[in-house]
């Protein structure tokens, strides 16, 4: 009798046992996603204050009442400045913060290495060799001109480099040499167009600090679509490329084709940084920094890296164009120069702490 | 013997100008745990990285299901034909339960994204390879033998009928590379085509129902290990003098060398 009345009570340790052995089909818990969505309204918000501030702060001090007026009154003394500069000023760091963002996560993703940034495709310097070359042989001196050529330039670079790096045979360590053969090639190519003309030499110190000064001659919404429509296809390549960081053979086994990919993200790299250097000129340190952080917090899922970077991206180049503008009142600081002296460093912290994360 | 779902025919195999194999035909049986062995340099991580559709026969063909491998999209070959490759590389940070739900990609699409049956087949393949407890995890923190049961259980979720693995024990220890070897016989036991370049021969005879010997780019026998693991043909294969005899614990054929004269005793 009492074997009847104990059978339960072994029955119940068993059952659970059973219960906690049987959970594979019970999801996994492996998702951070509540912590990265909260992230991204941060990140979001961030980008609304910076925007706010930007339009609010520059080189002439006003009042937020000021400033509301030059937004909403075209007859109003801060119209000039607020919605013809400032605006549109704000409206190009954005773009090029979050492609130049962007281009350096896909950058490092395709190349699978942590140190990599879009001027390994040689588009710094094509652009630059393509500005020298619009001001020497064709005189070319009208800030649009210059920005096609370099943008052109920037192009050229990175498929003589994808070329050179074998093209479809071409593997992270090859497009690497190639990217600084091309780049050591157009640096002797630039210092010797400057020697000889002087011309070209005062329109690339013009063009090559960085700066979001010319923002208004900048055809915003062309630039803003080819941004725009290179952001979409890099997004997309976010789940190949989280197939691709285990490795060529493993990504081949998981039905990617890593030449169709690359080429993918070539030509997704060349459009993002191209525009953006071609505008602001070479901003170094976004591309090859903000991944770097962006992954830290996300962890190494494409999927959260990519827009991630491009926020963060958006969000760095407008609060250091901001900070070159009042740091040195009433001049200006370019915003190249400021991302240097701020990413600079930081970048020598992280190669420092040697925590450069393996992709 | 059914229809061979994996086959090389006729194909000619190497890297550049350099030709490891030529005209070489093998049929992968289906339901079978094929181990293709040899020395090294014979070329049998070459055959595979073919049947892998990672090199392409610069003549003849692999066929898939009769097909050539290299006509259809890769993403298709990717829900038939799943890949463990030599040294894969694990992204730094990524968790156990991350890297194995990266199997899933051939089955999701832009459209189609993370879904419950990704989810289950996910908690599945860790059910099968015994690594439920390491799913949060990060990969680098794991041993090399948990490392290699994460790698597999990602491919197995990746939910083929067929399963190529690229000398999964290479690095390992002998417990782990038998415990390795265990979770393949089970996997085929379940039901799955296997095909696995082992370099350890013992191993082979013991795990295998097929074996390819290969030297110099061809093959040289094929067969169940019973037969053709015979004291002749591992001389013609590696050149080594040995005796053979019945495994005491599995029955299969195990190889001794044999001592050589002018070895130091």
């Amino acid at each position: 009798m009492s074997t009847a009345h104990r059978a339960p009570d072994l029955a119940q340790p068993l059952a659970a046992g059973r219960a906690s052995v049987g959970a594979a089909s019970e999801p996994v818990p492996r998702r951070r996603t509540g912590r990265r969505v909260t992230g991204l309204l941060v990140l979001v918000a961030a980008i609304a204050v910076l925007t706010v501030l930007s339009v609010a702060l520059g080189a002439r001090a006003m009042d937020l009442g000021e400033v509301w007026a030059g937004l909403t009154d075209p007859a109003s003394n801060a119209y000039p400045v607020v919605t013809e500069l400032r605006l549109p000023r704000t409206a190009l760091g954005l773009a090029a913060g979050a492609a130049l963002g962007l281009a350096g996560a896909l950058m490092q993703a395709m190349t699978r290495n942590p140190l990599a940034d879009p001027g390994l495709l040689g588009v710094n310097t094509g652009a630059a060799a393509a500005v020298v070359t619009a001001a020497y042989f064709l005189g070319f001196s009208s800030f649009t001109q210059t920005i096609m050529f370099a943008f052109l330039g920037a192009a050229v670079a990175s498929v003589a480099t994808y070329l050179i790096a074998g093209a479809a045979t071409a593997t992270p360590a090859r497009l690497a040499l190639a990217g600084a053969a091309v780049t050591a090639a157009g640096y002797a190519y630039v210092s010797a167009i400057q020697l000889m003309d002087a011309a070209s030499l005062e329109t690339m110190r013009f063009w090559s600090v960085g700066s979001l000064v010319n923002a208004h001659t900048v055809p915003i919404v062309p630039v803003a679509t080819l941004i725009g429509f290179a952001s979409v296809v890099g997004i997309l390549l976010a789940r190949p490329l989280n197939a691709l960081a285990l490795g060529d053979a493993t990504a081949t086994g998981l039905g990617v084709d890593p030449r169709v990919l690359r080429v993918a993200g070539i030509a997704a790299i060349t459009v993002l940084a191209g525009t953006a250097t071609a505008v602001c000129g070479p901003i170094v340190f976004v591309g090859l920094v903000v991944p770097h952080v962006v992954r830290a917090f996300t962890g190494p899922d494409q999927n959260w890296v990519l827009p991630y970077s491009m926020l963060t991206g958006a969000a760095f180049l407008l609060l250091t164009d901001v900070i070159g503008r009042v740091a040195a009142r009433p001049a200006e600081v370019q915003v190249g120069i400021v991302c240097a002296v701020v990413g600079g460093p930081f970048f020598i912290y992280l190669v420092s702490r040697r925590k450069v994360a393996r992709l | 013997m059914t229809a061979s779902p994996l086959a090389a025919r006729e194909a000619t195999l190497g890297y550049g100008r350099t030709v490891i194999s030529a005209d070489l035909t093998v049929d992968i049986p289906e339901g079978e745990f094929t181990v293709i062995m040899g020395p090294n340099a014979c070329g049998k991580s070459t055959l595979l990285k073919a049947l892998a559709r990672m090199l392409k026969p610069s003549t003849g063909t692999v066929l898939l299901d009769g097909r050539d491998i290299h006509s259809q999209p890769t993403r298709a070959v990717a829900r038939r034909l799943g890949l463990l490759p030599q040294s894969p590389t694990a992204p730094d940070g990524i968790t156990v339960a991350d890297l194995v739900a990266r199997g899933r990609y051939p089955h999701q699409g832009i459209l189609k994204q993370w879904s419950a049956d990704d989810e289950r087949v996910v908690a599945e393949a860790m059910e099968a390879t015994d690594i439920r407890d390491l799913a949060s995890r990060g990969v680098d923190e794991l041993s090399g033998g948990q490392r290699q049961r994460v790698w597999i259980a990602m491919v197995l979720a990746q939910q083929t009928p067929l399963l190529l693995l690229d000398e999964p024990t290479t690095y390992l220890d002998i417990t782990h590379q038998i415990e390795v070897l265990d979770l393949c016989a089970k996997l085929h036991r379940e039901g799955r085509t296997l095909v696995a370049v082992l370099h350890d021969l013992n191993q082979a005879a013991r795990y295998a129902t097929h074996l390819i010997a290969m030297r110099e780019g061809a093959v040289v026998a094929e067969g169940p290990p019973a037969d053709i693991v015979t004291a002749e043909n591992v001389e013609r294969v590696f050149d080594l003098p040995c005796r053979i005899i019945d495994d005491p614990e599995s029955g299969t054929p195990l190889v001794i060398p044999k001592a050589l004269a002018s070895a130091p005793r």
